[in-house]
């Protein structure tokens, strides 16, 4: 199998998998990147978002050989302590119930507050809305999205 | 506790599941441990660690139970971390998660585990100080004795408190000293969530460890017939294919060679009863509605007679289909079956069922068999099922390794357990006052045994009463979903209410309140609801949502009693470009005492919405018995930009706490329906609500 060289949370790692493993799976099965979370399998859930050159991407359907060079970016490298302001506004607000969504909730909105660092209600919803929380935690979510634009 | 004192160290945990990869019962932290009870360690650093034994779903309670016992022991909140204790039955009774049912089990446990580790405390401490106890206090994980401007801090007390004599019972702190109870504190266990730490049983690793995915029949009502795996031995990382009961399970070491190695897979199936389709079950359930042969649940006075006298009759018939749990997480387990001994670990709701089952299976004795619960990506009642902890042994001890099962979503919400299918036709005789003086209800299901909860409100206000049931036994598997059976019940129960009161031209509130002033003056039969907690939720709602004072705002009322507790509902709704939206939702609840107000917050916002979107959306349609939708791009769960705005608060009234998990649910499919009808004049009878002509024909849903 080829062996793709991939540079993730600023470390480089290897992995010899097959071209087409969805990179989901080889942070989750090769790397112990476990942070990274599989809901669906089919880009419906948002669970698996991670950051590649810094937009958010659905892990889950991307074939490793599709990142080459590209710098991708996981909830565990998302900051050093967890102090990520999304994640401070994630503590604040207490957002979590189960917590298995919530990786991908911050690193969309993360990913979100990176291009629109003052989003309205209307475009936190929008850029949320492709992350499921079955528990419903929503209102939690959109607070803390709303609270880490005014966060450092 | 048990009397003869304390013990020393803090290996308690009965398993070996401790591995770099996993946080399954958590670091204990460096420093010497004193296990008081069950349920606390304080170590000689002061750090006080909290056993928490119920599965954690996200309902919080490894917070809630936390703050229970540290208020009990007046300790420092910032010095507390919780792990979950694994089964141990020696330890903790019902280490279930279900039935909202947590809190109000142990509350006084917890309390007492508390309250005896600080008698403890303060008996070592007024021991060295040479003073009498009743004269020392505790505060913040000090013991102090003001006289004398002395104060010793828990770790270094801790030892002496071992050889302190256990007290038989101890006195609680009266709720007006509370000073965590009530508070909105943060989740313990939030740095390990927001961070990616591997928390979930999907998580877990073992070194040596396999993985499997279990072929199932498609069709509920099938078996095999016959299996062509060639193709599949041949596949990169796979180990090995085997047969067990009606099941392939396809072992390998990774996940994505086994998902490409399924498509290679193929198997025959053969009917083994009936399966069924949708249309199947409509004309079944539309004719058990009519069928001489329900059981009759309760009975009060003489429906006959008040249908007949009657000068207003209202008929209503509701139905809703079956719905898949859907937690985030789908199913997964880890087996490690030894010759004598089984090491099990994984999300369960249930672990000492898990546990009985799979000694069942194997004919390994239940002491030989240790579980370790992680973290539950939510439950939602399907994890009190253990078929995949089955799965799990099952293949471990055929194939002789570790090994971790794992359900992709498709075998997830395929995989059966559902909400069953039902239907309830209900009937109300009004005399010429508007009064209602008859109720009927029949209910029907499929796989449900009883489809009604008769002794719930309004049974014990109507004279003549009657409510029966039927059932279809089907070969889909069906199971307990929030709020069984009033996931659904409440939302025709309230919308049929609310009918009546129309039909009497009263306002559905007022009509409310009047039934249950007949509840309490004039009871009929048994009452099974506190009547004054119920109208209580009732006005404090009403006042809340403005009832009956807004301009252009259509709303609806709800109230519903469940898992011990009381939730009241308003749902406004507006018109907006020609269509009915609703605008927020109020509820008002009593669960007793709220231990921590975030975390009931949490509950209460999560499970309205729940409620509202799986009324809106949730439908899970069966052709020859195979489900017709199986991910998220065919079953629809609600999202972000269709949550309204919700208001909550709670009743303050420090009865023992009643459970929180799923009150909030029931009641919000009839409050927004009855708010659609007053906003189009339109009601609805059947969910999916977005499958109703009132927004079929509307654009944007």
């Amino acid at each position: 199998m080829p062996v793709f060289k991939l540079r993730i949370n600023g470390k480089d790692y290897q992995a010899d998998v097959a071209a087409d493993t969805p990179i989901l799976w080889v942070l989750r099965d090769h790397l112990g990147l476990v942070g990274t979370k599989y809901g669906c399998g089919i880009a419906q859930c948002g669970a698996c978002t991670i950051h590649v050159d810094g937009d958010p991407v659905r892990s889950c359907t991307l074939p490793v050989a599709a990142i080459e060079s590209s710098a991708i970016t996981t909830i565990e490298g998302l900051s050093e302590n967890g102090d990520h302001p999304v994640q401070k506004a994630w503590e604040q607000a207490d957002v979590p119930q189960c917590g298995y969504c919530q990786a991908g909730q911050i690193m969309t909105a993360a990913a979100l507050l990176k291009r629109t660092p003052k989003p309205s209600d209307q475009e936190i919803s929008d850029a949320m809305n492709g992350n499921i929380c079955r528990c419903c935690a929503y209102h939690r979510i959109h607070d803390a999205v709303k609270l880490a634009s005014t966060l450092k | 506790m048990a009397g003869g004192g304390l013990l020393l160290g803090f290996n308690w945990f009965s398993s070996e599941a401790q591995t770099s990869a996993t946080i399954i019962n958590g670091a204990t932290g460096g420093a010497d441990l004193l296990r008081f009870n069950s349920y606390l360690s304080i170590g000689t650093d002061g750090m006080v660690t909290i056993f928490s034994p119920n599965p954690e779903l996200g309902q919080n309670i490894m917070t809630s139970f936390s703050m229970i016992v540290a208020e009990e022991l007046d300790a420092d909140w910032t010095k507390v971390k919780v792990v979950q204790a694994p089964l141990d039955p020696q330890k903790f009774e019902r280490q279930i998660t279900g039935g909202s049912g947590a809190i109000p089990h142990s509350w006084k446990r917890l309390r007492n585990a508390g309250a005896t580790a600080r008698h403890l405390l303060i008996a070592a401490a007024a021991k060295q100080w040479n003073v009498d106890p009743s004269e020392c206090t505790a505060s913040d994980g000090f013991v102090i004795h003001k006289s004398s401007n002395r104060k010793s801090g828990y770790g270094d007390l801790v030892a002496a408190a071992a050889t302190m004599p256990v007290p038989e019972s101890v006195p609680l702190k009266d709720r007006k000293d509370f000073k965590l109870i009530g508070k909105p504190l943060g989740n313990l266990e939030i740095k390990n969530i927001i961070t990616g730490k591997p928390i979930f049983g999907s998580d877990f690793h073992r070194d040596g460890m396999v993985l499997a995915m279990v072929q199932r029949p498609p069709a509920f009502g099938s078996k095999i017939k016959s299996v062509d795996d060639a193709a599949v031995r041949k596949m990169p990382g796979i180990i090995d294919v085997i047969r067990f009961k009606d099941n392939v399970a396809i072992i390998g070491t990774t996940t994505w060679e086994i998902m490409k190695a399924r498509k290679a897979l193929k198997v025959e199936y053969e009917n083994d009863g009936k399966p069924e389709s949708t249309a199947d079950h409509d004309k079944i359930l539309r004719d058990l509605l009519d069928s001489k042969e329900a059981t009759v649940r309760r009975k009060d006075g003489d429906v006959e007679s008040a249908f007949k006298s009657a000068a207003k009759i209202i008929k209503s018939e509701f139905q809703c289909p079956f719905i898949p749990h859907s937690p985030m997480e789908p199913m997964n387990f880890f087996a490690h079956v030894r010759e004598d001994r089984v090491e099990l670990v994984g999300p369960t709701q249930t672990p000492g069922n898990a546990r009985m089952a799979v000694s069942k299976l194997l004919n390994i004795p239940e002491e030989k068999i240790t579980v370790d619960i992680t973290r539950l990506g939510g439950g939602f009642g399907r994890r009190l099922k253990f078929d995949f902890v089955l799965e799990a042994a099952e293949i471990s001890s055929i194939i002789k390794k570790p090994v971790k099962v794992i359900w992709t979503r498709e075998d997830d919400t395929m995989g059966g357990s559902y909400r069953p299918a039902a239907r309830y036709r209900f009937e109300a005789a009004l005399d010429d006052k508007g009064n209602m003086i008859g109720y009927k209800l029949r209910g029907v299901g499929i796989n449900l045994n009883n489809a009604t909860r008769e002794d719930n409100f309004p049974s014990g206000a109507v004279d003549n009463l009657l409510i029966d049931t039927a059932e279809h036994i089907s070969p889909i598997t069906t199971g307990a979903w929030r709020a069984p059976v009033t996931n659904f019940l409440a939302f025709a129960e309230q919308s049929f209410l609310d009918e009546v009161a129309h039909a009497a031209g009263k306002d559905p509130v007022q009509f409310r309140l009047e039934l249950l002033q007949k509840a309490r003056n004039k009871p009929v039969g048994a009452i099974k609801y506190n009547i004054d907690r119920m109208e209580t939720v009732v006005k404090k709602v009403a006042e809340m949502a403005g009832w009956g004072k807004k301009k252009d705002v259509h709303q609806g009322f709800s109230v519903y009693y469940s898992h011990l507790s009381y939730v009241g509902q308003v749902c406004d709704v507006v018109m907006k470009a020609g269509k009915p939206v609703v605008q927020k939702i109020y509820a008002v609840a009593d669960c007793g005492e709220v231990i921590n107000k975030s975390g009931a917050m949490q509950q209460v916002m999560g499970g309205i919405i729940d409620g509202y979107g799986h009324a809106m959306y949730g439908k899970l349609s069966f052709k020859n018995g195979v489900p017709e939708q199986n991910n998220f791009g065919s079953y629809r769960l609600i999202r972000m930009k269709e949550v309204p705005p919700v208001e909550v608060d709670f009743v303050d009234n420090g009865v023992d706490p009643t459970g929180l998990g799923e009150p909030a649910l029931p009641p919000t499919g009839g409050a927004v329906a009855n708010a659609f009808f007053k906003a189009t004049g339109t009601r609805l009878r059947s969910q999916p609500f977005i499958e109703e002509p009132l927004f079929k024909t509307a654009k944007g849903f």
